[in-house]
């Protein structure tokens, strides 16, 4: 079909001029790069939302007593936040952008496996926004269970949860298809010569996040269909009064939702592991350890969900049992931090604005490692479960870990998407800004949980008073740090000073291509020979 | 691993075809794999019942359509290797065949389930829920679901084989871009294993 039209090689993916005008040029194409931009603009309507609710929950904690909402607004809020966030934002984050836009560059290919089915996994992510959304927008009451669904209030809840479960449904579809993509491309699509222990750590971290994402999500999906069953029909399996285990579903739930966690930060963690060596300019330090832990993670990580359910009942073997897992995921997570604080070491260290991110990610990662064994020891668990102990945590790791890498790896790789240059001062203050703002905001929380604040209540004792008004005063700051950084990318975006090719030094193949791509990224796809490795081609 | 395949058409490869699809069949085992867990728990929890269960479905329809599907799976498979042999005509057939035997299938099951409708057994009847034990509500309502989404797959499995017998007539399935075709028997044969399980499952084991 395409081989009628020969494609130029001149002509960048964005100026190019396809068999559709307009916005049906962007939004039938099958372009990695199109698509890559599809999901991040997508993506950054929900991030809105979402970061609005958060506010508002904020705002209404920043007092005892009703603030601005009451019990069921606030419970539909920190719910929507939840969907929103966890299933439109960081699960698809980094592979859905980055590994859409990059992956196929950095191993020297036109595109990725099946350009169809990736363009229909951003149609089933359209879907399953809009899903979610309807169930806000229509029928008796915004969705109350929490993100987790977790039986048997999400059958029994008078709210509209149907098109929110089959909108997380269609979501964790998208997924599925991406990951399907990623590991399909990996093998077949890598250039010639280019041998597995040749292959950038970023593409290898996608290639564990595609594994977690095939195999967890239908464990997921066929949850949510039977939460959905037993809400339309009464089928009975999680309802206890039909004989049904509401147990189960948590165990279920959490098969899947556990990994998820890794499928959003091993992404994350395989773009700092492309960031830190281009700026210390100096080799990865432990390519092989880096990769090693990549699927370490990604295979221990299937048997830790029931650290989530400590108080849920479950026998004491199988507490013990899940609680010293939980604590193996800590070591290859440890071999990373090691490796990429080794590879600055000695390095020549260039302080350009990712590597601000990506440092900054090193902190809040480690703070939310370290919060994350308190969790997974029993003993320490039960006391802090449920309290906002474990919002701080999650929020250190998945906002902290997945969100400092998304921006550190939008500040790395902008000058190669939009071959223009984003104005460093300005990217500076936003990330002095959002990096103060987040630790005001969150680090309060672990207080909080300790001296025993629940979470998901939307008042609270007058003695956490004073801790909760400095977490409100830190979203403000965060958020005025956030709106900086995304008006800064998208000014440049359009009107930015045009980028060089490789502005950073970077090794990968990404550099050797103009900016922004054309699009069929490569005239002629590279080659590698013996003596080439992943950063020296 | 050979990366770049030599072939006329630079974005066709058949390597890569097949193995996407061996990993959706993954996903669609997980799928399933997660019902059949809980099968498994809620059975361990209450064996009695769910033998009462199985004594209410009928093991001579279940055993019609396991014929019916593995028959399906074998006329698929002679369709795939006279694509091969370059007989268009008889590919065709087979395929024509494999869905009238899919049909066949879906028949029974709706009067199978018609017959369960009549006694007053369906997920929240009344029947089900004062008459009869947790257990059974239970094995009834897994039933319904499992082979509710088999006979979904069936449905899409369909559409593909539909799908692909388009192409065969009009020649963009052929003997050296038969991917599609593949594929297709491929996801057959994953609804046909499925249904292997479910028959012993759900009829047999008393």
């Amino acid at each position: 079909m395409q081989t009628a039209t020969q494609i130029p090689h001149d002509v960048n993916y964005l100026d190019y001029k396809g068999k559709y005008k307009g916005i049906f040029g962007w939004i039938f194409s099958t372009d990695h790069k199109r698509i890559a931009l599809l999901y991040m603009y997508s993506m950054m309507v929900m991030f809105v939302v979402g970061v609005a609710l958060g506010l508002a929950m904020k705002l209404e904690l920043i007092a005892p007593g009703q603030t601005i909402m009451g019990p069921q607004t606030y419970n539909s809020v920190f719910t929507v936040h939840g969907v929103i966030m966890i299933f439109m934002i960081v699960i698809p984050g980094l592979p859905a952008v980055f590994g859409n836009f990059m992956l196929p560059i950095m191993i020297g290919a036109k595109d990725v496996a099946f350009p169809k089915v990736n363009l229909l996994s951003w149609y089933f992510y359209v879907a399953g926004a809009l899903l979610v959304i309807a169930s806000v927008l229509f029928g008796n009451g915004t969705p109350d269970t929490g993100w987790t669904f977790y039986a048997p209030y999400s059958f029994k809840s008078g709210t509209n949860l149907l098109p929110a479960i089959f909108g997380a449904f269609i979501l964790g579809f998208s997924s599925i298809l991406t990951g399907l993509n990623f590991i399909v491309t990996i093998h077949r699509m890598r250039a010639p010569g280019m041998t597995w222990f040749k292959m950038p750590l970023f593409p290898w971290s996608l290639y564990g996040t595609a594994w977690i994402q095939l195999l967890a999500t239908p464990v997921v999906g066929i949850t949510l269909v039977l939460v959905a069953l037993e809400r339309i029909f009464g089928i009975g399996v999680f309802d206890p009064a039909l004989g049904g285990d509401p147990v189960l579903y948590q165990h279920l739930f959490w098969i899947y939702s556990h990994p998820a966690v890794y499928v959003m930060i091993l992404p994350a963690m395989g773009a700092i592991s492309e960031i830190i060596p281009t700026f210390s300019q100096k080799h990865i330090f432990g390519y092989r350890a880096i990769i090693a832990s990549t699927l370490a993670i990604a295979f221990v990580g299937y048997f830790v969900w029931g650290h989530h359910m400590f108080t849920s009942g479950m026998s004491g073997t199988a507490q013990y049992t899940f609680s010293v897992l939980t604590f193996l995921v800590a070591i290859p997570s440890a071999i990373k931090v090691f490796n990429w604080i080794s590879t600055m070491h000695k390095g020549s260290i260039n302080p350009e604005i990712p590597f601000l991110w990506a440092v900054s990610f090193i902190f809040v990662f480690m703070i939310g490692g370290f919060s994350g064994l308190v969790l997974g020891a029993l003993a320490t668990n039960v006391y802090v479960h449920d309290t906002a102990f474990v919002v701080a945590h999650f929020h250190f790791i998945v906002f902290g870990g997945v969100g400092f890498s998304f921006f550190g790896a939008i500040h790395y790789w902008f000058p190669k998407m939009f071959g223009r240059m984003y104005d460093k001062v300005w990217a500076k203050v936003g990330w002095a800004f959002f990096t103060v703002g987040f630790l005001t905001l969150y680090s309060p929380m672990f207080y909080l949980g300790m001296i025993g604040m629940p979470r998901r209540y939307y008042d609270y004792l007058p003695e956490f008073h004073a801790a909760n008004i400095l977490s409100s005063l830190g979203s403000w700051v965060m958020t005025f740090g956030l709106l900086i950084v995304v008006i800064n990318l998208f000014r440049s975006a359009k009107n930015g000073a045009i980028a060089e090719i490789n502005p950073w030094h970077g090794k990968t193949l990404e550099w050797t291509v103009a900016s922004p791509p054309p699009v069929e990224n490569f005239e002629e796809i590279p080659v590698y020979g013996e003596k080439d490795g992943p950063y020296e081609y | 691993m050979e990366q770049v395949s030599q072939h006329a058409d630079p974005h066709y490869d058949q390597e890569a075809n097949k193995l996407g699809m061996w990993l959706f069949i993954f996903t669609e085992l997980l799928l399933f794999g997660g019902l059949f867990i809980v099968y498994s728990i809620y059975r361990f929890l209450n064996p009695e019942a769910f033998q009462l269960g199985a004594h209410e479905l009928n093991p001579t329809i279940g055993a019609i359509n396991t014929i019916i599907l593995l028959v399906s799976s074998m006329t698929i498979a002679m369709s795939t290797s006279s694509l091969q042999k370059k007989n268009k005509g008889l590919t065709v057939l087979l395929l024509e065949i494999t869905i009238m035997l899919a049909l066949v299938f879906l028949i029974n099951k709706y009067f199978e389930w018609g017959v369960k409708f009549d006694h007053g057994i369906w997920p929240g009847s009344e029947h089900l829920i004062n008459d009869m034990s947790r257990g059974e509500i239970l094995f009834f309502g897994l039933y319904f679901v499992m082979t509710g989404l088999h006979a979904l797959h069936i449905i899409v499995g369909m559409i593909i084989i539909i799908v692909a017998l388009k192409r065969v007539q009009n020649g963009t399935v052929n003997e050296n871009r038969s991917s599609l075709l593949d594929n297709a028997g491929l996801y057959w044969h994953l609804v046909d294993l499925i249904w292997i399980f479910l028959f012993p499952l759900f009829y047999l084991i008393h």
